[in-house]
């Protein structure tokens, strides 16, 4: 059992660590969906639902392994679980939100192969959160993500009108932004009891 | 183009030899800018970068040939859910390899090893090759891949571990008055480094496309004035 407090676990998760800034998960989405702010917080929004959703099912999956004995099967089922939650996302926004779901496309597929969302469940494994601390590391977690994706997203707009060297365009700029953003959410090292 | 690349801007495929391909010409992380996550989050230092290009190499040489064995038997609709699960045991594979060998790596590639079922390169790699081709070459393209992803991460790592910590494979290099750089070690290094082998790799590619035209200018020149 892990007696962490569930304010420290949400601070951890969105500022301290930060999912994409200072662990690097979901990283190709990050890269490459943040040029425009309007897809960047569209697809922050779908992950946050997708990963609070696998997160919950993923818990309840991992105690059903835990009781057959079946360890080995985590990584599969969940990376099921996670496949399944973005169909189910699919097809509740295309029914729901017709709208919605014009605009976002094909990036809602794309949430199936971020790494983040396969992370939540492994880490919330790893560190023994019960059914609570899980959604709320679920919640921070995928929110730290739509925070950076939204942040770099509004510093690339800016740069798309100031003069670049072309040979620095694209990738090669993106991530020295990202480098820098990185540097500043360093400092959020040392909120809460235990920095690390 | 593969409609699963979770990078947008992915370039086209040319297979012409699928060993070098993978090595050089389409390296998965210089050229075609896939599989971010471990590439910044492993290479902290050159043991675990190069562990973790092995572990992927390990992968996608498993899951390219297992993919390429089954084509012709799965439906198009369900193709990519059997592809995950394919990689998915490959990658479980692994995880009891790598803990088999080196409790001490497995320690330090920690939560990555699993990830490694989420890394773009492999289920490109599945989707634009091996669902396509014969067993041989997909083997062979998922082993260039892998040891293209595996020189990409060692020169990363290396750039990080010497400016970060003065060392290489743990070996002092600049004796005990050096001041490590550690923000090389920390996550803002991981992207500047690597912004850093992008730029230099353009370059490169750059000043030896220039070359070629040069050299194609001069040979015209050269036939102008002999006929």
């Amino acid at each position: 059992m892990n007696h962490e407090s569930l304010s420290h676990i949400f601070l951890d998760a969105f500022l301290i660590n930060n999912f994409v800034l200072c662990v690097f998960l979901g990283m190709c989405s990050f890269l490459g969906l943040s040029a425009k702010f309007s897809t960047a917080w569209r697809m922050g929004v779908s992950v946050i639902f997708v990963i609070t959703v696998s997160a919950v099912l993923s818990y309840g999956a991992n105690q059903i392994l835990v009781a057959v004995h079946a360890e080995y099967l985590r990584l599969i089922v969940y990376i099921i679980i996670i496949a399944s939650t973005v169909q189910l996302t699919e097809m509740f926004i295309k029914k729901e939100s017709p709208g919605l779901f014009r605009e976002l496309g094909v990036y809602l597929p794309l949430i199936t192969t971020n790494c983040a969302v396969l992370a939540v469940p492994l880490f919330q494994t790893s560190r023994n959160y019960n059914l609570v601390q899980s959604t709320v590391f679920a919640i921070a977690a995928s929110g730290g993500y739509c925070l950076a994706m939204v942040l770099l997203s509004l510093v690339r707009e800016r740069t798309e009108l100031s003069d670049i060297p072309s040979l620095a365009k694209g990738t090669a700029l993106t991530l020295v932004l990202a480098s820098i953003l990185s540097l500043a959410f360093m400092g959020f090292a040392g909120i809460g009891s235990s920095g690390n | 183009m593969s409609e699963i690349s979770c990078h947008p801007k992915a370039g086209a495929l040319k297979t012409s030899d699928p060993f070098v391909n993978g090595l050089w010409k389409q390296n998965p992380v210089f050229v075609q800018v896939l599989g971010m996550c471990p590439t910044l989050a492993i290479t902290n230092s050159v043991r675990n970068a190069f562990a973790m290009g092995l572990a992927t190499t390990f992968v996608l040489f498993c899951s390219n040939g297992l993919i390429s064995m089954v084509r012709n038997i799965v439906p198009k609709q369900v193709r990519i859910a059997t592809y995950i699960a394919i990689i998915a045991t490959s990658v479980t594979v692994v995880d009891y390899l790598v803990k088999a060998i080196s409790i001490d790596v497995y320690k330090a590639l920690g939560a990555y090893i699993p990830l490694i079922v989420a890394n773009c390169i492999i289920l490109e790699r599945a989707e634009a090759f091996a669902g396509k081709k014969p067993v041989v070459p997909a083997m062979l393209d998922g082993f260039g891949m892998g040891l293209g992803f595996a020189f990409a991460l060692t020169c990363l790592g290396a750039v990080r571990e010497v400016l970060g910590a003065g060392t290489f494979l743990g070996i002092s290099l600049f004796g005990p008055h050096f001041e490590p750089w550690v923000l090389f070690l920390l996550p803002p290094g991981g992207f500047i480094s690597l912004a850093i082998w992008l730029l230099s790799f353009t370059l490169w590619r750059e000043r030896a496309e220039k070359r070629k035209q040069a050299s194609v200018v001069v040979a015209e020149a050269v036939g102008v004035e002999v006929h």
